[in-house]
């Protein structure tokens, strides 16, 4: 009973993570239509910036505000410096974001070292929750707390401004967007910024689950390529969904069945893509 | 000294001189020139693939001419970004509508909307005005909406900028014929209040109906250009030129 307890919560706090993770990524493939592979990074820097944050004497709350703003700032950077003199170049800009993905892994090597750099859960978050006659390690609620909470934000930020109606528009047709003089260039900042913020706050709030180790890059951002697939370029709630799914899949196929983990990971995406290549809720083909 | 009010004043809405544009290799206008008067109607006209679309598409900045000039008012427009274009005050409805079918129909409205400085006439309440329709389907999906609708929010949608210029690309296609005399009188209704517009048609019928001014295209040259009411005075030109009536 405890383990499927225990593994369900792991599942759904996973999912959070992934939902941090992807939301941004997801909004960056529909808006400029490049898979962001620094994403991956963005989210591990978010992880060492917390750690060094929290080594400066700020509890983990603190560094991950700290942790996803710095993140920004670099995401914002790279846009502006970067993607922005390759526009128009799709593939070059994907390959950019690969070769900074590069950078950015080495950087935190240099930096922070190789050895896994464990990040301690708050101390009111430490004690398990007694719910029901359950156990419930009270940290990965709050994970799926700040998760849903940042959906909803997102969720009205996409559905009930102006702002959101305009980044719908670009994802709709681009071309037309900035014809009814939608500025794309401010546009490709924000929604960069966004996505590195969110991927930021991502890596710092896990730290506590995944701690901040050299590879923690690649191992999420192929879990985001799947996420995005699966739900469908450009929709928030398809990316909210997926991210939970993946989340369940992950952690019960590697407790289960940990030979077959990544075969069951990968052919519900092998599926997606032959049956349904707009994803579960997406309109864009992958 | 000529300041820039007085040369707004003194200069034509829109002017094309030798304009030049290609897709990829295919040369596709060649040196193509035109004027539009302020608060006139200048109804394009020509065969599939005379050049229309690429003319309108080269004013709004969706393809860069390569050689030549665009002058809005005097203001030189060839460069610019269409973001910047349309923030000028050229907007377009596009060949196709093109309507943001996430958006719902307010919000298509919205992302466009621009005031300007002195003179500002469209606003929601304005083109829920001139389509009462719009006005019942505010708050649904753009993407349900039925191809005319779909057109009258392209029209709203480009109103909504206060443009100075209005670039409109076969408002006319694939709508039934009640509705094409609905957008019929409605452009008629907005050149009423003084704006300048092209209008590129393949009905013929409704463009002389609506125009001051016909250009006709023919492969990427002007082939003529003169007053709707010469065209309709003489009906071997049309026939000339355009090979159908």
């Amino acid at each position: 009973m405890q383990f499927w307890q225990i593994q369900t919560l792991n599942s759904f706090a996973l999912g959070g993570l992934l939902f941090l993770l992807s939301s941004g990524f997801a909004l960056i493939f529909g808006l400029m239509r490049i898979a962001n592979l620094t994403h991956g990074a963005l989210f591990m820097l978010g992880a060492y910036v917390a750690v060094s944050a929290m080594r400066a004497g700020f509890g983990l709350a603190l560094a991950a505000l700290i942790a996803a703003l710095a993140v920004a700032a670099v995401g914002g950077l790279i846009e502006r410096l970067v993607l922005r003199r390759l526009s128009g170049n799709a593939q070059g800009q994907v390959l950019a974001t690969l070769g900074l993905s590069f950078i950015a892994s080495d950087f935190c090597l240099i930096v922070w070292g190789g050895d896994t750099i464990p990040i301690q859960t708050p101390a009111m978050f430490q004690a398990p929750l007694r719910l029901f006659g359950l156990i419930f390690p009270t940290y990965r609620l709050v994970v799926v707390g700040i998760a849903i909470v940042v959906g909803v934000v997102l969720y009205l930020l996409m559905e009930r401004t102006r702002l959101g109606a305009m980044i719908r528009a670009g994802v709709d047709d681009m071309q037309m967007a900035r014809a009814v003089g939608i500025r794309a260039s401010a546009l490709f900042t924000i929604v960069f910024c966004l996505g590195a913020l969110l991927a930021g706050l991502g890596g710092a709030v896990g730290g506590p689950i995944f701690s901040a180790y050299p590879g923690l890059d690649s191992d999420m951002l192929s879990l985001a390529l799947i996420v995005v697939i699966l739900g469908g370029i450009g929709s928030l709630v398809g990316t909210f969904v997926a991210s939970f799914i993946i989340g369940f899949i992950y952690t019960f196929g590697t407790a289960l069945l940990p030979d077959l983990a990544y075969v069951i990971l990968f052919l519900p995406m092998v599926i997606v893509i032959a049956f349904r290549p707009t994803g579960l809720f997406g309109t864009i083909k992958t | 000294m000529v300041t820039e009010s007085a040369t707004e004043l003194s200069s034509p809405a829109l002017v094309l001189d030798g304009v030049h544009a290609y897709y990829g290799h295919s040369h596709i206008l060649h040196g193509v020139s035109l004027r539009l008067e302020e608060g006139r109607l200048l109804a394009l006209l020509g065969r599939n693939g005379a050049g229309k679309t690429t003319t309108i598409m080269s004013i709004a900045g969706l393809l860069t001419p390569r050689e030549g000039a665009i002058r809005m008012f005097g203001r030189s427009i060839q460069r610019l970004a269409p973001e910047f274009i349309a923030r000028a005050g050229v907007r377009l409805v596009p060949q196709g509508r093109r309507i943001f079918p996430s958006l719902t129909v307010q919000e298509n409205l919205a992302v466009a909307e621009q005031r300007r400085e002195g003179k500002s006439p469209w606003s929601f309440e304005r083109v829920y005005q001139l389509f009462p329709r719009l006005r019942e389907r505010h708050r649904q999906g753009a993407g349900l909406l039925s191809g005319g609708e779909q057109q009258m929010l392209a029209i709203g949608r480009a109103l909504m900028g206060n443009p100075k210029v209005l670039l409109m690309d076969e408002p006319s296609e694939g709508l039934a014929p009640l509705i094409v005399a609905e957008v019929g009188r409605a452009i008629d209704q907005i050149k009423r209040e003084g704006l300048s517009i092209i209008l590129v048609e393949q009905n013929f019928k409704l463009a002389l109906d609506l125009a001051d001014d016909v250009v006709v295209i023919n492969t990427g040259r002007i082939a003529y250009a003169g007053t709707a009411a010469a065209v309709r005075a003489e009906n071997e030109l049309v026939t000339q030129h355009l090979g159908v009536f």
